[in-house]
């Protein structure tokens, strides 16, 4: 179930959130990136949205120009990991309010609190919805308060 | 701040190194606001010891980030620190608290799971939460357990299952729910724990049977997530124990899949089929019209996933189109794992079936596809098939001519882009079967053999391949010429192994009876036997032995040793250690340390220590005993007398008389005298040079503190905290005083009515006092007591007690003598004068009282005691460099360089020596070593070396405050200079 690590990058290949679950060298992690924002590109929209990478799984999922990308176990299930992002997605787009690729650049921390909220050590943490928007909403007031 | 901190994870997102600002982050996150904080938190992970404190936070905010930092990549040396709190947490008021603490333990046991067992009660406590949340976190952590240990855990079966099936029959919250599916991410943990518990095990699985059926009919809903839960279900429906009605049911939710349109499902279809068909081939065949289309599918995954299907249902029959499609596949690919990974498979399969030309074709085209990326292992598990053959003698011959002719085809093509490997396999091949093929002439094989070895790009392993294929070729007098050429070109080459190899070849072909010994043709399937022991070497060695030979010494041996020296050589003085590490010179060693030592009483154990540490353990390959070990001589009480004892200038011009010297004391000390050594020699006056002078003198002992604690005791002058922290692992009382002597302070000059202090010289570690005193004791004793650091200032209270004049017991003074104190043992006597010491344990102070006795009727004078607590270690330079390996703890520093005359070192050297009581092992250069040692303490090695102006001094010894302490006197006596 663990994931390894999660990226999200543009259609243009940059990047613009990258979460990791394993240590990783930065050199590693950047060879890593370069690879599969390569691939994922790469592919056609028609396709499977998994990819057998090395001797990982990758799930990925394009929302409007941005991708979401997860690297899973082989033998994980790889639907549930495609929910994960869906649901993340859903999380941005609640706290946002029809969420969009600027509002992850110039708020990216919220989008870290938010997957920290929802994913915890690469693992689904809390998956409902209200509950991890109330976490968040009570840390902005707690962080306003101050 | 906060906003360049934000600049700087921009920075960090983005893949730029911004290392520097996270210790601004630190700070901020230590005293900033709560954004601050959250700023700081969570991008810079690196350090981690700053939440410690936000654990112990009562703000419910500040605790969860806490945790979530916690529960990300967290280094093991942390655990134990940490881990406390966090499961504090786990019974927090709060859910969101005990969800995080939860997930966070989860993660120390992914870490370091033995850290954690001691808490497995409170996971299952977890597990009861009322919080589904928590419950859901806690499966994390039960789903691992499982995994690695399932019989354990059948107890909580029953539990999981009611769990599932609440939570399918939608008892949970509402929140939960994802698109009005309940908590698939909750289901699907539990399907996986319970498939982890049924299998193969029939009881378990009657639990679920139930469970799994509704979890099937619930999940009817066209969405993802309820094809998730779908897949999950049928996995773990093949996984336990099986039940035909579920097997059904679960095998039409695959040919749902399998026939989606979606291409997701049709992956995940196909994924769930290649894991079923091991249990029950004929789904696939079911199917067999979609897999076909799925197997020209655009989409490369889709046709991999497909691949890996048919492998798993690969029988005699398809073999030969599934390995085709492989193959056509592989040629198609150009990822590194993919290749490795299917030309795996497919050599395993050809495998299944050897013996057929098919095979011949087929591994040879894994190997040109497969290439240098294939596991080492494949070629040589052909090469093993090929060569033990199969039953029948014809079929196998006309497979290996087959062989050879599909590989001199291959070599008389282009060859230069084929890879090393099949290269090797080739050359193998030719060289042992092309002589079974008697229409292709030799010559031509060896040509060809010939322009793979010369060809450029070829790889030396491949190039010995072909080499000594070719050896076994050039048989007979008629290769004679050619073997010389090719050894000829190779005698220079710059490989060993091919030189050798060339050499091989060139005597070989001379001698054809030879070839036919060490080349048998064919060469025999069976394995060879091989002499492991090399015993026919035995005599040889003996012999060798016998001639001066060193012993053999096997690799890890020779590995450590080599190690030791290149330790060494890193050392300036590892030159001056000639051969000592070949184990001529350590065997021949007769002598372990000399160890000299002025003092009776301290030898005990030193020595015996020493001398262990130079023998090594030796292995002698050959004739068992040739070399005996000898046991090293114990020499543990080597005593002498060191000249270069210091002595107060004053004293030394007034001594008339002076003690005999003293007894050395037999090494079997009992016990009392064992404390009577630890008490002398915290400092008492080993009585190494006492001169009795006609006047009495009391010796007040002075005392250094190590520059550790120098600070504390330079802002009074006087006061002094008494610290007697142990630092060496004896007995209590030992220690106890070794640590008094070790961190005293100097006290201040010692002065009441009755003494005058004339302090002279000090030594390090101890000193020597020399004080006067005005009071004419005749026959009477002398009390010189000395007080060791106290807060209120050391003071001497010279009590004059009543004495039995005919016996030589003495007293303590009265006001001491209700205090906790030890026996008065008598160190040393003679016809002028005994001595006694006594140690009382104040509350605040270890007093050390001297008693000494004059029985004679003439008046004393003039009493000097010199307390000395270290004194020189005698080693030579070799003892020196093996003693120096193996200590650690080492302490490095520079010292001022006395200049003025001469060789600066020498004269740095000899002025610690004269002040400090070291021993100067060598000089070399502008290094020096010196040795010393405490009086019944261990070692302390010092290694000095001219810097510029100053001297880098490196100190190691097996005290740990030791080198410390020395440094600080070395100093002290520089300056004095």
């Amino acid at each position: 179930m663990l994931m390894q690590f999660m990226l999200l990058f543009s259609r243009q290949g940059k990047l613009r959130l990258q979460k990791w679950y394993v240590p990783l060298s930065d050199k590693e992690k950047k060879k890593i990136t370069r690879e599969l924002v390569q691939t994922v590109l790469a592919r056609k929209p028609k396709m499977c949205s998994f990819l057998e990478w090395r001797d990982l799984k990758i799930v990925y999922k394009r929302y409007a120009s941005l991708y979401f990308c997860c690297a899973i176990e082989d033998q994980d299930n790889e639907l549930i990991t495609l929910e994960i992002i869906h649901r993340y997605v859903e999380l941005l787009d609640k706290y946002f309010g029809s969420v969009c690729e600027l509002d992850i650049i110039f708020n990216f921390e919220k989008a870290y609190f938010i997957l920290d909220e929802f994913l915890l050590g690469g693992e689904a943490q809390e998956t409902s919805k209200k509950n991890v928007l109330k976490a968040i909403e009570q840390a902005d007031l707690l962080q306003e308060v101050n | 701040m906060r906003e360049l901190m934000v600049r700087a994870m921009y920075c960090e997102m983005l893949g730029y190194e911004a290392d520097f600002v996270y210790i601004h982050a630190i700070k901020l996150a230590q005293q900033g606001t709560v954004l601050e904080k959250r700023v700081g938190i969570s991008i810079f992970l690196k350090q981690n010891m700053y939440y410690l404190q936000d654990l112990q936070s009562t703000n419910l905010i500040e605790v969860c980030m806490a945790l979530t930092v916690v529960s990300q990549i967290f280094p093991k040396d942390m655990i134990p620190a940490i881990l406390p709190l966090v499961e504090e947490k786990l019974s927090h008021p709060k859910e969101i608290i005990r969800r995080k603490a939860v997930l966070a333990l989860y993660k120390f046991y992914l870490i370091a799971p033995n850290q954690v067992q001691h808490i497995h009660g409170k996971f299952r406590k977890a597990l009861c939460d009322k919080d589904p949340g928590v419950m859901m976190s806690s499966l994390h952590i039960y789903l691992q357990m499982i995994k690695e240990n399932p019989a354990s855990y059948k107890d909580l079966t029953g539990s999981f299952v009611t769990i599932l099936r609440q939570v399918v029959g939608g008892k949970l919250p509402l929140d939960f729910n994802y698109h009005s599916v309940p908590a698939p991410w909750l289901q699907i943990q539990l399907l996986r724990i319970l498939s982890l518990l049924g299998r193969e095990d029939q009881s378990m699985s009657e639990l679920m049977y139930d469970v799994l059926d509704e979890s099937l009919r619930r999940a009817e809903m066209n969405h993802n997530i309820t094809y998730a839960i779908l897949y999950e279900c049928v996995k773990a429906i093949y996984t336990i124990h099986p039940k035909a009605e579920l097997l059904e049911k679960a095998a039409r939710c695959i040919g749902n899949f399998v026939l989606s349109p979606k291409i997701n499902l049709k992956y995940l279809g196909l994924k769930a089929l290649t894991y079923v068909v091991q249990h029950d081939a004929n789904l696939a065949l079911q199917h067999q019209m979609t897999i076909i289309e799925c197997l020209d599918h655009s989409d490369l995954i889709i046709k991999r996933e497909t691949l890996e299907l048919l492998f798993r249902i690969t029988n005699a029959q398809n073999v030969t189109i599934i390995v085709e499609k492989m193959l056509g596949f592989l040629r198609l690919c150009n990822d590194d794992y993919t290749i490795i990974d299917l030309v795996g498979k497919v050599a395993e399969l050809a495998e299944k079936y050897p013996f057929t030309i098919w095979f011949i074709q087929t591994m040879n085209v894994v190997f040109s596809l497969g290439g240098d990326l294939m596991q080492p292992d494949l070629p040589s598990n052909f090469l093993r098939l090929f060569a033990d053959g199969s039953e029948s003698e014809e079929q196998d011959r006309q497979l290996k001519l087959y062989a050879v002719d599909s590989y001199l085809a291959v070599l008389k093509g282009d060859c230069s882009h084929l890879p090393q490997r099949f290269l090797q396999v080739i050359s193998w091949v030719l060289g042992e079967y092309s002589c079974l093929k008697e229409d292709v002439d030799q010559q031509e094989v060896i040509r060809l053999l010939k322009k793979l070895l010369e060809q450029r790009g070829v790889s030396s392993e491949t190039r010995s391949w072909a080499l000594s294929a070719l050896t076994k070729l050039c048989k007979g007098p008629g290769y004679a010429e050619l073997a010389l050429e090719l050894a000829e070109s190779l005698s220079s080459s710059l490989d060993t192994v091919l030189r050798q190899q060339a050499h091989e070849l060139c005597l070989l072909s001379q001698d054809s009876q030879l070839h036919a010994r060490v080349l048998p043709h064919p060469a025999p399937s069976d394995n060879l036997e091989v002499d492991s022991s090399l015993s026919f070497l035995d005599g040889f060695v003996s012999d060798a032995l016998a001639a001066g030979a060193a012993p053999y010494k096997p690799p890890h041996q020779r590995q450590e040793e080599l190690s030791q020296q290149r330790a060494l050589s890193l050392e300036p003085y590892g030159l001056s250690l000639p051969v000592t590490m070949s184990s001529c010179t350590l065997t021949d060693r007769q002598s372990p340390t000399f160890l000299s030592m002025s003092s009776d009483l301290s030898v005990l154990c030193v020595c015996s220590a020493n001398t262990l540490m130079l023998e090594g353990v030796k292995r002698v390959w050959g004739k068992d005993g040739y070399i005996p070990q000898k046991e090293p001589s114990l020499t543990p009480a080597a005593v002498d007398e060191p000249s270069d004892v210091v002595q107060s200038p004053d004293q030394q011009g007034a001594a008339e008389t002076s003690l005999p010297e003293p007894e050395p004391e037999p090494p079997q000390l009992d016990q009392e005298k064992q404390q009577l050594a630890s008490s002398l020699f915290v400092g008492l006056g080993s009585q190494n040079s006492m001169s009795l002078l006609g006047k009495t003198e009391v010796a007040v002992p002075r005392f250094r503190r190590k520059a550790r604690q120098h600070e504390s005791a330079s802002t009074s002058g006087t006061s002094e905290s008494s610290s007697n922290s142990s630092h060496s692992s004896r007995s209590t009382t030992d220690s106890f005083l070794y640590g008094g002597l070790l961190e005293e302070e100097p006290a201040t000059p010692i002065q009441n009515s009755y003494h005058t202090l004339n302090s002279t010289s000090e030594n390090e570690g101890a000193a020597t006092v020399s004080a006067k005193e005005d009071k004419q004791a005749n026959s009477s004793q002398i009390l010189g007591k000395s007080i060791v650091s106290q807060r209120n200032c050391s003071k001497s209270l010279p009590v004059a007690f009543p004495h039995s004049s005919d016996s030589m017991v003495l007293q303590l003074p009265s006001e001491l003598q209700e205090l906790p104190h030890s026996d008065v043992v008598s160190l040393t006597s003679d016809p002028h004068l005994s001595v006694s010491c006594c140690r009382v344990f104040r509350e605040d102070a270890l007093l050390l009282v001297l008693l000494l006795f004059n029985p004679t009727e003439t008046a004393l004078r003039d009493v000097a005691v010199e307390l000395s607590c270290e004194e020189p270690l005698m080693l030579n330079t070799e003892e020196y460099g093996k003693l120096w390996l193996s200590i650690s703890n080492d302490v490095k520093q520079n010292l001022k360089l006395l200049t003025g005359g001469g060789d600066p070192l020498r004269a740095t050297l000899n002025a610690l020596k004269d002040s400090l009581q070291l021993h100067i092992v060598d000089i070399i250069g502008s290094e020096g070593i010196v040795a010393c040692h405490l009086l019944r303490g261990g070692p302390c090695l010092m290694h000095c070396r001219v810097h510029g102006a100053s001297l880098a001094v490196w100190l190691r010894s097996p005290l740990p405050s030791l080198p410390d302490c020395l440094l600080y006197h070395c100093q002290r006596a520089l300056q004095e200079h």
